[in-house]
């Protein structure tokens, strides 16, 4: 059901939904920029309209509302566990079409993939999605090629328009709110984009002989596994743990799952010394192999949902999607050589 | 030819070696100037100078080959550049009033520069409008972080920007990146610590490294622009040497103050026979002694919760 609502108004809705959420949306941390007097989008708490922001895609993804960069799963100390509180109340998150797609891939690795993981699990339940309205692309966006550019299982769909809020609502609970503090009820159809400048193609035809390609190895000397790509990506999900005894304390510790990036030091290293991936080209290929091939494999549908933030950051601008479209010229170089 | 050559020097004209001919001194305070002056700096040139323009080591542009007879037409075709560039004038149209404090030099800060804890020309010309049109030899230059490509330990004045660092453990995820940077690009003022980053807030410089490198934002900028004040480095013939550190994490406000009252303190106490009226502030400050300068320079002067005052100083260099 559509509805149309005056700023004042929309905060109203905010402010009776903070007695049971928390509200995540994009918004703007002021000098939060790598750079002086630059500003960074990234998710946080928002208590009005005013503070979403909506003309820009957010430099890190919502994923850190499910999926903290650095979560405390429990305490210890002697013979004794506790177990990290939830936070005191659930979330709601705003988040475009393509970030709700990857909602479904965390889902698939941290509740479908063998047994349910716990900790995601308490969060994720008590999470309700809005969708936020793409009137056009953004640089470096492919969700069009990636078929992420439309989606329909939100909770609700906000859009800003002409200092209005149009909202079409799918939650039975939140009806009344809506009606109550709604001015119009017009039909509201969300708006996606149905055109990206950055244009994909992912091969059919791809074999695991592609990792003995030479596309991979420019990277070797281009890319700094600084991590920056998994960390901005809506759909990496990779952590690790650690546990850690209070330096005041050492009788008292704590366990924290944190995120982890395949691009970074340390990913692959195993007891012994050993470490499959040692070159940023064989860590590239692995990333790049698990977006748009392996994954798939598995699950039936890419990884990669198309939204461009690892090309956005990259400090040393490579392209992921350049590298899906170097795939192509890869598969016929291995099957040459196979020949051969 | 009579040619009072004082006043011909105040007004940013260069007694050359060849007699009769002049060079004009144009400054660009911070070395930021809108291209379009340069149109009007190679008129100068073509119609009055021999058609060279000398870019020079304080980021000026010096026009030689000028005959004294046409220095009232160059001060006309000076006047937009003056004005454009916002120059304390005294006299309007008559060139520039004052040379004896050189051009406030900079690198080109965070317009640009990745590394850079601050805009370097809009604070180079807000000390130009604070000690323009003083014709004491002081050297003032600005540099964007502790990298100092503008050389700036070599001025009576370095700034030296910094940032203090702000750390949100909660978005670290212990990749390394940030200590990895701090140990082998600067001062190796982090550590790791159960997972988490400690920095030694006294080894800090401030230059940004940690948050350049961090991926995941967990290190930011501080909001407030911090400074390190160095002063009294200098060339010349005596005695050389590199200006010393004098406040860490100064503010803007702070630094102009002490700028200000260093020319109090020099007028007090320069040598009234130094040939020229010209003799470098550390010379001054080597006669009186540090404390005297300092008690005029901090006069008046308010500071940042959190800057440190490096006191006493004593600067080394070469001694001839």
């Amino acid at each position: 059901m559509g509805y149309c609502l005056d700023q004042a108004g929309f905060n109203q809705i905010l402010n009776e939904w903070s007695k049971e959420y928390f509200v995540y949306a994009p918004k703007l941390f002021k000098d939060g920029g790598s750079f002086s007097d630059t500003d960074r989008i990234r998710y946080g708490e928002i208590h009005t309209v005013e503070e979403i922001v909506f003309d820009r895609k957010s430099d890190y993804s919502y994923k850190e509302i499910l999926l903290p960069l650095s979560q405390t799963l429990f305490f210890f100390t002697d013979d004794m566990v506790k177990e990290a509180d939830l936070p005191k109340k659930g979330a709601v998150i705003l988040l475009r079409s393509c970030d709700l797609h990857a909602v479904k891939r965390l889902d698939e690795i941290y509740l479908q993939n063998g047994c349910e993981d716990y900790y995601y699990k308490r969060l994720r339940d008590r999470v309700k999605f809005i969708l936020i309205g793409c009137q056009h692309s953004f640089e470096n966006c492919f969700c069009v090629d990636m078929g992420t550019n439309r989606i329909d299982n939100y909770d609700a769909y906000i859009e800003m328009k002409n200092g209005e809020i149009y909202v079409d609502n799918h939650n039975d609970v939140w009806k009344p709110l809506f009606t109550t503090y709604s001015r119009r009820t017009p039909e509201v159809i969300p708006a996606y984009a149905t055109e990206n400048k950055t244009h994909i193609h992912i091969p059919d035809g791809i074999t695991p002989d592609i990792a003995h390609s030479k596309i991979w190895d420019e990277y070797d000397s281009r890319c700094i596994n600084c991590g920056r790509c998994n960390f901005v990506c809506p759909t990496c999900t990779c952590f690790t743990m650690q546990d850690i005894f209070y330096v005041d304390n050492g009788k008292v510790g704590e366990r924290r799952r944190v995120w982890a990036s395949c691009m970074v030091d340390g990913f692959t290293d195993v007891a012994g010394g050993g470490c499959y991936r040692k070159k940023n080209g064989q860590r590239m290929r692995f990333k790049v192999l698990h977006k748009v091939y392996d994954y798939k494999k598995r699950n039936g549908y890419h990884m990669c949902v198309g939204c461009g933030r690892c090309d956005d950051i990259c400090p040393e601008y490579i392209s992921f999607s350049n590298s899906i479209n170097k795939l192509d010229a890869a598969i016929k170089e291995v099957s040459i050589n196979a020949v051969k | 030819m009579d040619v009072n050559t004082k006043k011909m020097k105040k007004n940013a004209f260069r007694v050359t070696k060849h007699r009769g001919f002049t060079a004009s001194r144009i400054r660009v305070p911070g070395g930021y100037l809108e291209a379009k002056y340069l149109g009007m700096i190679q008129n100068i040139a073509e119609t009055y100078g021999n058609g060279i323009v000398n870019i020079t080591t304080r980021q000026g542009f010096e026009i030689p080959g000028i005959k004294f007879a046409d220095m009232p037409k160059v001060n006309e075709l000076i006047q937009p550049i003056i004005e454009g560039l916002d120059i304390n004038q005294e006299v309007l149209g008559q060139g520039y009033t004052a040379s004896g404090t050189r051009n406030v030099t900079a690198c080109v800060g965070n317009n640009v520069c990745p590394y850079a804890c601050y805009n370097t020309s809009l604070f180079a010309k807000k000390i130009e409008k604070a000690i323009f049109p003083n014709d004491l030899y002081f050297k003032v230059a600005l540099t964007g972080c502790p990298n100092d490509c503008a050389k700036v330990r070599m001025h009576d004045f370095g700034i030296m920007g910094m940032t203090l660092p702000q750390y949100d453990k909660e978005r670290c995820v212990n990749c390394g990146a940030c200590v990895k940077a701090c140990t082998k690009k600067s001062v190796s003022a982090l550590a790791t610590v159960n997972c988490k980053v400690v920095r030694d807030a006294h080894k800090c410089i401030g230059c940004g490294e940690c948050v350049l490198n961090c991926p995941t934002g967990a290190w930011t900028r501080s909001h407030e622009k911090y400074f390190r004040l160095t002063i009294f480095g200098r060339t010349g013939k005596k005695n050389p040497r590199l200006g010393e550190d004098f406040i860490k994490w100064a503010d803007e406000a702070s630094i102009i103050k002490i700028i200000c009252n260093t020319y109090d303190y020099v007028k007090n106490y320069i040598d009234p026979l130094a040939p020229g009226g010209k003799e470098h502030i550390g010379y001054i400050v080597d006669r009186t002694g540090f404390e005297e300068f300092k008690k005029w320079a901090l006069k008046d002067v308010q500071f940042p919760a959190n800057a440190e005052i490096n006191t006493p100083i004593y600067w080394k260099g070469i001694k001839y």
